[in-house]
């Protein structure tokens, strides 16, 4: 029986650093698990209320889903679902991913960016629920309700899926062929694609869609087919195929989705549509009559101090209407104006939109939900003065080729 | 039926390897062929006057380990064959070792002991041997000294072997009657009162009785106290020993006895030799330890019903044992700081002084203040450093009111002894003592910070430098900057650090790349500290953590390619890659907790995951705990898009699953596997089969840790809520595993406070279970299924509110149960419901009670239950 060893620990530290480690990971892991079983235990709550008291619903107009809160996406499109009039247009408005006008290249556009035809026709969102598919434009207004071979999208036999079971997808109405080309993913069989980027939401739109039948031609209980747009790798070959390659519709320009980008509703730089005269027949804007007009025109705005916005977020202020005008014309803030650009022009700082000379011209038409945004303001106007071409992507991306070259160079001398 | 050993255990000591391999392979196969005649034999050699003391030596020893292993399963079997031999074996076999008790050889003698005290730990607790204690104290009365000193030492040994409850008062008293009276001084020889001292050791936990009668305790204590006065030192060691044990285990029977003892102990600290005097510190350090808990449990507000009294020993020597302790703090060993296993009376003494502190609080401060004046500016350094360990001692304990205006000289000072002292023991106990001075008093949240924009500056430059001083004092760097930076950590979105980040990364990076950072655990203090200054940046520097990243798997990444490595080379390879990954593991912790940062990261995950799945294939057969925690706070933070990575990286969580002996492994896997079905949802069904299989043969398995267990069931629930109700193929399985779980957890045994803990654990992971089987089920047509298991799981409920010793997180998942299984079963469930207790009282209570989470939770269960029965 030797005496015991009596050392205690000297100048450390009580706990280690990997103890603590393990022990973070273990909390975020508990309070994970109880996060997604407060979800599950609220869901349940929201569907519940729903059937029991529906009126209620219609009185709460401020339902505006974050892009981190995908449950409450899910239970909010489930709710507005059930939305009438007003209130589910001007829900459905706020859902879409909006695409900035490309003015400038992005970096790492061949490595990092996916390109595709825009078929020419209408952007909506489809809903499947509930066994009915509904279609609603931009603006909110609704397109077509029918049956589809969408997760339950009809109320056929086949369909012994769940009611927690349905889809939202972005898509555009192509009237040629009537046919919905599903250019992204936002909710597939009740999961939410909102925190999945882009190269995720089409791998997974590519596998479910063709399972589900929906790009079939029509039949009973399938009204309209569903069919996938070709999406390519934005490298040359990529960009040459999307731009000059044929597709089975009508082309409205290339949209560029970046590849880890998240599905975020409303403007984003992330996801960015450009045109020229060769894949689009809508290059500058048109005016009433489908006739371009000799000066670009806007759509702004106005707030309450006679400010004129645009629609990002924060808004861009392009001008300013006085308190006179205002009283005589009986505008109100919140209302949509279209201006001319006058021979002022726009006035650049630095890169940057300042001001622009603008000419009070009148309303728009009520379909418009918005304001122009400030990339669209700055594409119409480099496409009447120094086009951004087909020839300036095509360069950067054999330029950003050789940069590449360059640095795995460098990384080898290291 | 015996064999001759003699030769075999000669040879298997041999120089010769190939002799002595031969000869371990004849023992076992003899001990396998004929376990009753090896034992025998080797008892028979044991007890042997005529072999030569090596083969009787190791004969003993073999004999010992068939009785008894380290392992827990081996050494059940173990027991198991010893009881199943037959009786007239087993008594000869015993008979053998007490005759050799008597042996004139020591060693023989010695080596019988333990053996003795292994069979008595399996036979007293089954009542078998009863004459053993008998014969042994007739052995003490005899009158050669050689039987008695191995008797006592039979008798301490096996008071250390088995648990008091197993032998009687009658017996206890006799034993301790015979090993009290050992001790006198006036019988018997040195070699007698040494053994009885250290046997009184062993025997003191069977002595609750006689310490509670003053007669027998004031015996005991005299006797004791006499033996540290013994001209013998290891007697007085072993006497001080027995008096710091006696300071923990009866530390309410002490007042009495304390000034005495102060007396004593402070003339060991101050004449005796060193092994004694380190006893009689520990002596105090341990009262320390017990007024410390006593007060951090009661928080100094003693009512009647305190089961333990404090009795505010510390407070009551405080004058006269601080100047002790201080005066050994100038003992100092010229390099203790570079031994790692140094222990000397200055490392002591200086931390009973910390413990004193926290025993008593402001108090101490004037005490030690006019030390630390006289000598912090002494031209010895043994007095520089005395007076800095005093100070970084006091830091810890007395309110910041006390200390701050001290600090607030202090700081600078001690910043220029860090850059300027010429002693490198002085710069070691500086840069530590600024660790605790963060580590106590800083806190962004402080209304009189010490740190301020003026210092700020200058602290960080001054650290930064000494992570270029020698290793243990860069090592001491590391820490002080590691909490520095933990002070920030609820600054808010700025912090005065963001300036300074990236070269404190880069200073922090250097240091791992250091020659000697293997030295003084450097190179981990480097990368915790790097751990704990990304974990409280701010968003402000968010874009530096993605140039970490990058860094970090540029290094992880050379390690994952070198080849054919020796075992010491494959040693640092994985402490390494453990460090880089835990690093990783932080970050992506951190960048995944936002949605801006977690966008910027996204760019990486192809690569750190293929990273990940290479350090998987750096081991052959185990999986890297690190790597998988790493894994787990990725797909926290890609989600969705994880399932991508599950092909490659589904047979190395498989891998984790299955490690038994890593239980911690398999602990963190398991958790993994929770984050994976957050992330991936129904994705996760394809890789279900595989994983339930493995979930289920972790919890049949006796080998598996128990703390593995109430994680697993967790996450049957985690696995539930993603699939939904195609985990119905997985109920038949799973839920019976539930129900004999819950039936076990509903009535704990043993009232042990560690085991109730556990019985708590395994409760809510068994809840948690039930919870996210019921929700994942919820609007599906196939909740019938889960109808048959309602009264079981009600019951559950009903007898864990009736134990009334759940805590609060049980109390919680409970009664989230019981609104799941109504929320999912509806009217179905409705009249069952309504007949369980655990909808009425329980629910009750819950709804009363003051944790919010439990009334929310009991909330919900209210409204899901007037649902379910309202229909």
């Amino acid at each position: 029986m030797a005496p015991h060893d009596l050392r205690r620990p000297f100048k450390r530290p009580a706990i280690s650093d990997q103890q603590r480690r393990r022990e973070l990971s273990l909390q975020r892991q508990s309070q994970n698990r109880r996060d997604a079983q407060q979800q599950a235990r609220c869901l349940a709550d929201t569907v519940l209320s729903l059937q029991n008291d529906a009126a209620e619903l219609e009185t709460e107009p401020d339902i505006e889903p974050e892009g981190g809160e995908a449950r409450e996406v899910i239970n909010d499109v489930r709710q507005a679902a059930k939305l009438r009039g007003p209130e589910a247009r001007r829900w459905f408005a706020k859902q879409l991913m909006l695409p900035e006008w490309m003015i400038d290249v992005p970096h790492r556009l061949n490595t990092d960016w996916y390109v595709f035809a825009r078929p020419s026709g209408k952007r909506c969102f489809v809903v499947s629920s509930n066994g009915t598919t509904v279609s609603r434009l931009r603006n909110g207004t609704m397109l077509h309700r029918f049956p589809s071979a969408l997760p339950n999208g009809s109320r056929c036999g086949n369909s012994s899926r769940s009611g927690q079971s349905y889809c939202i997808l972005d898509c555009i109405f192509h009237e040629p062929d009537q046919t919905y080309y599903v250019i992204d993913l936002v909710c597939w069989g009740g999961m939410s694609m909102y925190e999945c980027t882009a190269e995720f939401r089409f791998f997974w739109l590519n596998s479910k869609l063709v399972e589900t039948e929906a790009c079939n031609g029509p039949s009973t209980y399938h009204k309209y087919r569903f069919s996938m747009v070709p999406v390519f790798n934005c490298d040359e070959d990529g960009l040459k195929t999307a731009y000059a390659g044929s597709m089975p519709y009508v082309k409205d320009g290339l949209l560029f989705y970046n590849k880890l980008a998240h599905y975020q509703s409303g403007n984003t730089p992330l996801a960015l549509i450009w045109k020229d005269d060769n894949c689009s027949q809508y290059v500058c804007d048109t005016d009433g009559k489908g006739q371009v007009p000799d000066q670009q025109q806007v759509v702004l705005e106005l707030l309450a101090d006679g400010r004129l916005a645009t629609s990002d977020e924060p808004p861009l202020i392009l001008g300013c209407l006085n308190e006179d005008f205002i009283q005589k014309t009986r505008l109100q803030a919140g209302n949509l104006l279209r201006f001319a650009i006058g021979e002022g022009g726009l006035i650049l700082v630095d890169g940057k939109l300042e001001k622009a000379d603008l000419h009070y011209l009148g309303k728009p038409n009520r379909g418009r939900a918005f304001a122009d945004s400030y990339s669209k303001v700055m594409f119409q106007h480099t496409v009447r003065h120094s086009p951004l071409k087909i020839e300036h992507l095509l360069a950067s991306i054999s330029s950003s080729n050789e940069e590449e070259n360059r640095t795995s160079d460098t990384d080898m001398v290291d | 039926m015996t064999m001759e050993v003699t030769q075999v255990l000669l040879s298997a000591q041999s120089v010769d390897s190939t002799l002595r391999k031969h000869a371990e392979e004849t023992l076992k196969q003899f001990q396998e062929k004929n376990l009753p005649g090896f034992l025998f034999s080797l008892s028979g050699e044991l007890a042997s006057e005529e072999k030569p003391v090596e083969s009787r030596k190791l004969a003993g020893l073999v004999l010992k380990n068939a009785l008894d292993a380290k392992e827990q399963n081996r050494k059940y079997e173990l027991v198991q064959r010893w009881l199943s031999l037959e009786a007239s074996v087993k008594s000869q076999i015993k008979a053998c070792l007490l005759q050799t008790l008597s042996s004139p050889v020591s060693d023989a003698r010695s080596t019988a002991s333990q053996v003795i005290a292994k069979v008595a730990g399996i036979e007293l607790p089954h009542k078998q041997w009863p004459e053993l204690i008998g014969s042994l104290l007739s052995n003490i009365h005899q009158a050669a000294f050689h039987v008695k000193q191995a008797t006592l030492e039979t008798l301490g040994y096996i008071c250390e072997e088995v648990s008091p409850d197993v032998v009687d008062q009658d017996q206890v008293n006799k034993i301790l009657t015979a090993v009290v009276q050992g001790m006198n001084a006036d019988e018997g020889t040195t070699e007698v009162r040494l053994a009885a001292t250290r046997a009184l050791y062993n025997a003191l936990g069977f002595a609750q009785a006689n310490f509670s009668n003053d007669m027998e305790r004031d015996y005991i204590m005299r006797v004791v106290c006499e033996a540290t006065l013994s001209p013998e030192v290891k007697i007085r060691q072993a006497a001080f020993e027995c008096l710091v044990s006696i300071g923990s285990t009866y530390y309410d029977k002490l007042s009495p006895y304390i000034q005495d003892i102060f007396n004593i102990t402070s003339k060991a600290v101050r004449e005796d030799q060193e092994p004694v005097a380190l006893q009689a510190i520990e002596f105090w350090s341990s009262i320390c330890d017990e007024e410390i808990d006593i007060l951090e449990e009661y928080g100094g507000d003693f009512t009647a019903d305190s089961d333990v009294p404090c009795y505010y020993f510390i407070k009551q020597a405080l004058s006269a044992l601080v100047p002790l302790l201080l005066e050994t703090l100038l003992k100092q060993e010229e390099d203790q700081d570079q031994d790692e296993g140094a222990w000397n009376l200055a490392m002591a003494g200086g931390t009973c002084l910390g413990l004193v502190t926290r025993a008593v609080g402001d108090d101490i401060v004037p005490l030690v203040m006019p030390f630390i004046e006289e000598n912090i500016t002494k031209g010895d350094w043994r007095q520089r450093e005395a007076a800095t360990y005093a100070f970084g001692s006091i830091l810890e304990g007395p309110s910041p009111d006390k200390l701050t205006p001290i600090v607030n000289v202090a700081l600078s000072f001690m910043l220029t002894a860090l850059t300027k002292d010429p002693n490198s023991h002085v710069k070691d106990t500086t840069a530590w003592t600024l660790g605790r001075i963060f580590e106590f008093l800083h806190d962004s949240t402080m209304v009189t910070p010490i740190i301020t924009l003026t210092n700020c500056q200058q602290i960080i430059t001054v650290l930064l430098q000494s992570m270029n001083d020698t290793p243990n004092v860069a090592e001491k760097a590391c820490g002080a900057l590691y909490f520095l930076a933990q002070g920030y950590e609820d600054v808010g979105s700025t912090s005065p650090l963001a300036p300074y980040f990236q070269e404190i990364v880069r200073s922090l990076l250097n240091v791992t790349h250091r020659e000697d950072a293997s030295e003084s655990r450097l190179r981990t203090a480097a990368y915790e500290t790097l751990n704990e200054v990304v974990r409280c940046s701010t968003d402000e520097t968010a874009h530096l953590l993605l140039e970490l990243v990058q860094v970090l798997m540029t290094e992880l990444h050379k390690t994952v390619g070198a080849q054919k490595l020796s075992s010491d080379e494959r040693e640092k390879q994985n402490e390494l890659q453990g460090l880089l990954c835990g690093c990783l593991q932080v970050i992506i912790q951190k960048l995944g907790a936002s949605e801006s940062t977690k966008y910027a990261f996204m760019q990486f995950s192809d690569q750190i995951m293929n990273l990940f799945l290479q350090v998987f294939a750096c081991r052959s057969a185990t999986v890297h705990e690190e790597a998988m925690l790493a894994i787990g706070a990725l797909a926290y933070a890609v989600g969705p898009n994880f399932a991508k990575y599950m092909p490659d990286f589904y047979k190395y969580l498989e891998m984790g699953l299955q490690n038994f002996e890593e239980y911690q492994v398999c602990a963190v896997t398991v958790g993994v596997v929770g984050d994976i079905c957050r992330a991936l949802e129904d994705m996760v069904l394809s890789f279900c089969d595989g994983i339930m299989t493995q979930l289920l043969k972790d919890l049949s398995s006796n080998q598996l840790h128990r703390s593995v267990k109430p994680p697993i069931f967790s996450c049957f629930g985690d696995i539930a809520l993603a699939i939904g109700d195609n985990f119905e193929k997985y109920l038949m399985y799973s839920m019976p595993m539930l129900q004999s779980a819950a039936e076990l957890s509903a009535r704990p045994s043993g009232f042990d406070d560690e085991m109730l803990e556990y019985t708590n654990l395994l409760r809510n992971g068994i809840l948690e279970a039930y919870s996210g089987i019921f929700q994942g089920f919820k609007n599906s047509p196939k909740t019938q299924l889960l109808i048959p298991y309602v009264p079981n799981i009600l019951q559950f409920l009903d007898s864990i509110y009736m134990e009334k010793d759940m805590d609060d997180v049980v109390m919680k998942t409970a009664i989230g149960v019981l609104g799941d299984l109504a929320d999912t079963l509806g009217s179905t469930a409705g009249s069952l419901i309504q007949q369980s207790l655990a909808s009425k009282d329980f629910l009750n209570e819950c709804l009363s009670s003051e944790d919010h989470l439990i009334k929310e939770s009991a909330e919900w269960a209210r409204m899901a239950i007037n649902r379910a029965i309202s229909v």
